[in-house]
């Protein structure tokens, strides 16, 4: 059966994978010419499913559970399996007991335990907690390598496309975010740096608990950070704000001071489409099947949601060829 | 009932729609706990939205179709210049003369900056706004307010997010005492139902609170909690409390019963 896939993102890219295994004849189109789509290129990357849970519905938690498995076959060797450390100021304690009541899946760490899996982070936090079957990923990197797969086994990417020829295909997955047709959705803007910092190395994702301005920093390798993100409800894509950067910046600073020196490589803005819940939906109209909102959880949840779209799309080429 | 600028209220609970899991979690949130407004904060990059929706996009029209008032705020704002700026804007986009009134004079600790505050709040007055002022328990400053046209003052009960609960009993009360005939509602600093009805119990007006409910553990469990808290408080205003005293009082009659002197 053929499928056109529209929207190169993680959710585009994950549909690909799956319907290249069940031996489907897959073109990805995009309009950005490259892999990657709109928010998915600013995300942090974090396969967190325990910490998730902290804002998020148990569904979050369920579904993201295999998603570091389902990484590590499809772009092999990105899969860093290091967990997630959480750590507050001293003044934010209770933000860190809070925390640990709202999820589960992690284990109270001290300052000298603290010290072992981070360092350069010895000294600096009493408390924290260590979520040990967390993962992370490059995403650029992972969706550029997903894409060389997928290529080697057929699948045709089409990423400079203004108007896809919608002929010949059985199927029709609609992955285009933001500018999908779908009703109801919402885009709740982020903000994000991307910071070099020669000497300092952490191994895993940093969450830094704050009752406002919670972030996270995420090591992308070779001295470079993630500093994410900002959560604003807006559909603006427009340059980041003086104050989100500074207290973007502020926060990498409060985690360690060597952040002061870093290098800004990179002040990104992306928008997370989502629906009212905040949880994503795989929902289909005839021979066309979208898969949106997936909110701040793309690389958790984009692949239980495209096993979903593609076996739909499957019954769909099933019927036709009957 | 609670009315405030000529417009009646429905009950005493006003509620935040900051940092719930989701905006659908604020609309149960709201009709769980009856909430009589909502308040929602302005940031330049919302009202600068195109979306189809309108300004503001998907999220704000989810808060104007909750059907109850909204009172927009001036929350972030550091200036009187800025939080003019802000309610100009929030007026536009929300279609309402209320503005609730925050000017922040510390970044960290979330204080009201009380000068820049009464400024504002003067020019906002002038211009016709119905201003809900965020302001401390100080009586000279809340005078000043109700100089500038404030016909509602909103004194904090501890700071901000910090669920405290009401830090300074005898300021609160010596307030209420003070302005009889305002309207005064508790703004910051409720962590729990029972500090809800302690504020009742002393007479204030409303109450209105965010992150106690939208970081509860079940939000829309807590938004019940809290409106039944605050009708006990409230009913018990009413029914007229008993003053503590120090030495126990028996409630049975004691003639008739046998004395030993």
């Amino acid at each position: 059966m053929k499928v056109l896939i529209k929207g190169a993102g993680v959710a585009g890219l994950a549909s690909a994978r799956e319907l290249c295994r069940h031996g489907a004849d897959v073109t990805v189109t995009d309009r950005c010419g490259r892999v990657g789509g709109a928010a998915s290129w600013y995300a942090g990357g974090m396969l967190a499913p325990w910490c998730e849970g902290e804002n998020a519905d148990e569904k979050v938690t369920r579904l993201g559970i295999g998603a570091a498995d389902w990484w590590a076959e499809a772009a092999h060797g990105h899969v860093e399996r290091m967990g997630t450390l959480v750590v507050a100021p001293v003044r934010d304690r209770a933000e860190l007991d809070r925390f640990a009541v709202r999820t589960c899946g992690h284990k109270p760490v001290d300052e000298g335990e603290i010290g072992v899996l981070e360092p350069v982070l010895a000294g600096r936090f009493r408390r924290g907690l260590f979520f040990e079957n967390e993962a992370h990923l490059d995403p650029r990197a992972a969706m550029r390598s997903l894409q060389e797969r997928l290529v080697q086994s057929g699948c045709r990417f089409h990423l400079d496309n203004r108007d896809a020829n919608m002929d010949g295909f059985d199927a029709v997955i609609d992955c285009t975010g933001m500018a999908s047709p779908v009703r109801g959705l919402r885009g709740v803007r982020g903000e994000m740096l991307i910071l070099k910092a020669v000497g300092l190395h952490l191994s895993r994702p940093v969450r830094l608990l704050h009752p406002r301005i919670p972030v996270y920093v995420v090591p992308r390798g070779n001295g470079f950070f993630m500093v994410g993100a900002t959560m604003v409800e807006s559909t603006s894509d427009g340059g980041a704000s003086a104050r989100s950067v500074m207290e973007l910046l502020n926060a990498a600073y409060a985690l360690h001071p060597a952040f002061g020196d870093a290098e800004i490589v990179e002040i990104g803005v992306g928008v997370r489409p989502a629906f009212a819940d905040n949880f994503p939906r795989v929902s289909r109209n005839g021979d066309t099947i979208s898969i949106n909102g997936l909110y701040r959880h793309g690389f958790l949840l984009a692949p239980a949601l495209a096993v979903d779209a593609a076996s739909m799309a499957l019954k769909i080429g099933e019927a036709a060829h009957a | 009932m609670l009315e405030v600028y000529g417009k009646k209220l429905s009950s005493r609970l006003i509620l935040g729609t900051a940092q719930y899991p989701s905006p659908e979690m604020i609309g149960e949130a709201v009709r769980a706990g009856g909430a009589c407004a909502v308040t929602v904060s302005l940031r330049r990059e919302s009202a600068q939205d195109t979306a189809a929706a309108g300004p503001g996009g998907i999220f704000w029209s989810m808060v104007r179709s909750l059907g109850v008032p909204v009172l927009p705020n001036t929350a972030g704002c550091h200036t009187a210049r800025e939080a003019v700026t802000t309610a100009q804007m929030a007026r536009d986009v929300f279609g309402t003369n209320w503005i609730k009134l925050e000017v922040i004079g510390n970044h960290d600790t979330l204080q009201p900056d009380v000068f820049e505050l009464v400024e504002a709040a003067r020019i906002l007055c002038d211009e016709g706004f119905d201003v809900f002022p965020y302001t401390t328990d100080d009586l000279v400053v809340a005078e000043r307010l109700l100089d500038a046209g404030c016909r509602v003052l909103m004194p904090w009960c501890a700071p901000i997010g910090s669920a405290r609960g009401p830090v300074n009993l005898d300021a609160l009360r010596s307030m209420r005492a003070h302005f009889p005939d305002i309207c005064l509602i508790v703004d910051a600093g409720i962590g729990r139902p029972s500090h809800a009805a302690t504020v009742m119990e002393l007479g204030y007006d409303a109450v209105l609170l965010n992150t106690a409910v939208a970081r509860a553990g079940d939000p829309v469990y807590m938004a019940r909690a809290f409106a039944g808290a605050i009708k006990a408080g409230r009913t018990a205003w009413h029914a007229g409390l008993l003053e503590p005293r120090d030495f126990a009082v028996p409630s049975t009659p004691v003639i008739g019963m046998a004395t030993f002197q």
